[in-house]
């Protein structure tokens, strides 16, 4: 078979060509493949924002809601709980909430849109267990000096009553803030931020 | 390729072709519906029309909402305020308030899901269907295409009444035509609109990916003609040392 | 004779050679590759085994993301096929691949077959890998009757009931048999169950392991060719085959060109024309199954239906159906069937051309009358048909050793 004379550049180029066109193919027929773990369009009617009525929630009050397979507590604070929070920053491994996940609204002293409650996501930072609450202020078995929080009964973490972490505990960051914004005063829709849903 | 091969290919081909034709010509006698899959709008009164004069017996339970409002461009507002029940959230499917066993007890047979009626029956026959609905001496409904079917005619306000000109075949009486006995609130050619716009919707129904299925396919088949260009080139380049 | 084009081995490359003393990469491409030397003058029909690779790769690989969504209950089989075609992303792509491929798989098979009998590659010393394909070609059609069980639609049901009911033809033992089949009295739950692991693990391996001795067996004597004469009798100095040229690059680059082509016509039926009028997805699949409830009118997916014919044809149930299994078991025999002194049509003259073509005809309007309403017409039709079929295999046995023959070329043809 004779192969003197052989353009072996136009050869090397039609190689790369078809070899570099066929890599496009095998990419973009991937992607079907790769999208079709994403949430289905059922997953996602599940998983649909979840409205909470506040009528009848006390100050002090938790009630927990599931969002999407996660415990949402939203918790009614008096302003005596709101004026503790200073009190414990110096304690705090995240005190301004700069390396905790919220909504850009939630990035505060109280970590709310309205101080008054406190939406939060129940699941610990640290291995995804459901800390309780324990807003009593006074000595703890876990704290002598307890300004009230949570307490996660698995590895000792704490928080305090905006969900922010303690020092000291193997959790790494504050309790995470769900996406919310409010319907009117007393209905609360979880999975919506203020400006539109998520 | 060998000529006789190719000749015997060839007439391979046509004999499917002529005997395939004859052996599907059992529908002969369904209308065309010519429905535009592309036709928005269409579907978009379909819906409304499935919503008012269907829902009431028959659900759509593979079908979302929400799905609805964006592949119809109709918004999720709009849907909500028109289409849905108070109760349906967004990303429910499109469930019937009636329960089976009623339906099953008012008709003597559970009105079928709709989500796959154009696929399992196609849309000449529901086109069809729609326009043969007529009443019968008994003064019950009846349909040409579906004889004795428990399904009233829920548009014969729309379309009026048809009566049978019922003719003797081979000692048969036989429904050889239908008449407009007493006309509807539309006119035949808006009825037959009508029964076109919720015939698109139910081909829409039938598989919501459609529209999408062929505008990804135009791009697919571009891409493919580059890659056989290509590996054409490349093929005739390395083959020089053959031939 | 050039140097192959490969220079995997040549490039020095330090990894490679680190590979190579515990796996024989090199060594393997070169004996199967670069110096796996194959007749030069493969034509269309050729294209037909390296599809019928790709379309078993597509089916594996949508099959598996099929099997992430689809649920093998008879309560949730249909909804959640439906799931799969509306709330998965991109499911209906992946869906559609998959009914498309299956389809697909039949016609590159039967076209790949069929050059089999145009140019002899069954006849000796290819026995086993004719073999082995009629083994696969049994255990594909066993996984595509499984796969068409598993959406739960009407079809898929009484589908299953009929073929199923075949074996209690059977004497004595058929209907135990049937029972066991199906794991109930009737079609059901457990039918469904046990037709899903069959479906997703145990014909795939099967179906693989025979490909590869398919495959293996292929390399051991080299393939055939359209001139049907062995180009290993022509060596040159070094040993090698004078019409032969090395599989890579020389077919690996053709067969490309050949996926390209085949791809497009995939690609329009997935994404134009997936229910093929009815062929590919049946209407009546769209009802959900309804064991109270029988369609008008049952029949299988066309790939099938040219031996449902034969056993339509045939007015005696047990006779049907060994007529309809006879019909698949004769073309195990096919190599030893044909006598004839040459391997190809080119050079058999103009008989084998005639009962090829009847053949082929046979076939496909068997498989068409296989769909239709069977008429009294087309009843006798399908036997005059179902006869032709089978003449054909003992023509071929009494005529192919005593029929004239075209002298046989030296080298081969283009």
């Amino acid at each position: 078979m004779p192969t003197d004379g052989v353009n072996k550049r136009r050869r090397r180029f039609l190689v790369a060509t078809t070899s570099a066109v066929g890599a496009v193919g095998v990419g973009f027929a991937a992607v079907p493949f790769i999208k079709s773990w994403k949430p289905s369009a059922k997953a996602q009617a599940v998983g649909a924002p979840v409205q909470v009525s506040l009528d009848g929630l006390d100050p002090g009050q938790i009630v927990k809601v599931q969002w999407r397979g996660q415990t949402i507590g939203v918790l009614r604070r008096s302003p005596e709980t709101l004026a503790l929070l200073p009190e414990v920053d110096n304690d705090l491994r995240d005190p301004e909430s700069q390396e905790s996940e919220q909504p850009p609204f939630a990035q505060n002293e109280s970590r709310a849109l309205k101080d008054e409650y406190l939406v939060v996501n129940m699941h610990c930072t640290h291995l995804g267990c459901v800390p309780q609450l324990v807003p009593q202020v006074g000595p703890q078995p876990f704290d002598d000096n307890w300004k009230g929080g949570f307490f996660c009964p698995c590895h000792k973490s704490k928080f305090d009553m905006a969900g922010r972490v303690y020092r000291g505990v193997p959790a790494p960051a504050n309790l995470r803030i769900p996406p919310y914004s409010f319907l009117d005063d007393s209905t609360l829709i979880i999975g919506v931020n203020p400006e539109g849903a998520v | 390729m060998n000529k006789n091969v190719l000749i015997m290919l060839c007439s391979l081909v046509a004999l499917a072709g002529v005997s395939g034709s004859a052996i599907a010509a059992g529908d002969a006698a369904l209308e065309h519906a010519n429905v535009n899959i592309r036709d928005t709008a269409a579907a978009q009164r379909g819906a409304r029309l499935f919503v008012n004069y269907c829902m009431s017996c028959h659900s759509a339970s593979y079908m979302r909402y929400n799905r609805l409002a964006e592949d119809l461009g109709l918004g999720e507002d709009l849907v909500k305020e028109h289409l849905m029940f108070a109760d349906a959230k967004i990303g429910d499917t499109m469930e019937v308030a009636m329960r089976p066993a009623d339906g099953e007890a008012w008709l003597g047979k559970a009105p079928p899901d709709l989500s796959l009626t154009a696929r399992a029956r196609g849309t000449d026959w529901l086109y069809t269907y729609f326009l043969s609905f007529y009443r019968d001496e008994a003064g019950s409904w009846n349909n040409v295409v579906l004889p004795n079917a428990s399904m009233p005619h829920v548009l014969w306000q729309l379309q009026g009444i048809q009566e049978p000109v019922i003719v003797e075949h081979d000692g048969q009486p036989t429904v050889e035509r239908l008449e407009l006995a007493q006309p509807g609130m539309q006119s035949p050619e808006d009825y037959e609109e009508t029964v076109r716009d919720l015939v698109t919707f139910l081909e829409y129904l039938g598989e919501p990916a459609e529209l999408k299925r062929r505008n990804v396919g135009i791009w697919v088949l571009l891409f493919l003609v580059v890659f056989a260009l290509t590996s054409y080139a490349l093929k005739a380049e390395y083959w020089r040392d053959v031939h | 004779m050039a140097k192959p084009a490969s220079n995997l081995a040549k490039s020095g490359n330090a990894f490679l050679n680190w590979v190579d003393q515990r796996l024989p990469v090199t060594a393997f491409w070169e004996a199967t590759m670069t110096g796996y030397y194959a007749p030069r003058n493969f034509n269309f029909w050729y294209y037909m085994g390296v599809l019928s690779l790709v379309v078993l790769v597509i089916q594996i690989l949508t099959g598996i993301f099929l099997t992430m969504h689809y649920k093998p209950s008879a309560a949730e089989a249909f909804a959640s096929v439906e799931y799969i075609m509306r709330d998965v992303e991109w499911g209906w792509l992946i869906r559609y691949m998959h009914t498309t491929g299956a389809s697909f798989f039949f016609i590159v098979v039967y076209l790949h077959m069929f050059r089999s009998f145009l140019y002899g590659s069954h006849r000796a010393p290819r026995e086993l890998v004719w073999i082995f394909g009629m083994l696969i070609y049994l255990a594909l059609m066993a996984e595509a009757f499984m796969g068409y069980v598993l959406p739960w639609g009407q079809m898929s049901y009484w589908g299953a009931q009929v073929i199923i009911n075949l074996f209690g033809a059977i004497p004595s033992i058929g209907e135990p048999l049937t029972e066991w089949i199906r794991g109930d009295y009737f079609i059901s739950d457990a039918t469904l169950n046990r037709f899903f692991a069959l479906h997703v693990i145990a014909l795939p391996l099967a179906i693989l392991g025979l490909v590869l001795l398919h495959l293996v067996a292929l390399r051991e004597n080299g393939s055939n060719n359209p001139d049907g004469i062995e180009i290993k009798a022509n060596k040159d100095e070094n040993g090698i085959p004078k019409d032969g040229i090395p599989f890579h690059p020389y077919y690996t680059i053709k067969d490309t060109f050949g996926i390209s082509m085949f791809l497009m016509v995939f690609a329009f039926v997935i994404f134009f024309w997936p229910e093929a009028g009815g062929l590919f997805l049946e209407h009546d699949n769209f009802v959900p199954a309804d064991p109270l409830v029988t369609p008008t009118h049952i029949k299988p997916v066309w790939y099938f239906t040219p031996y449902y014919a034969i056993l339509k044809a045939v007015p005696d149930k047990l006779m049907g159906v060994i007529l309809m299994f006879a019909a698949v078991g004769i073309l195990f025999f096919l190599p030893w069937l044909d006598r004839s002194p040459v391997k190809s049509i080119r050079y058999k003259g103009l008989w084998y051309k005639v009962m090829l073509a009847l053949f082929a005809i046979a076939f496909v309007r068997l498989g068409m009358l296989g769909m239709s309403e069977g008429t009294p017409a087309q009843t006798i039709e399908m036997r005059v048909w179902t006869f032709v079929y089978f003449a054909f295999f003992v023509l071929l046995y009494f005529l192919s050793p005593r029929a004239s023959t075209k002298p046989l070329p030296e080298r081969l043809t283009h």
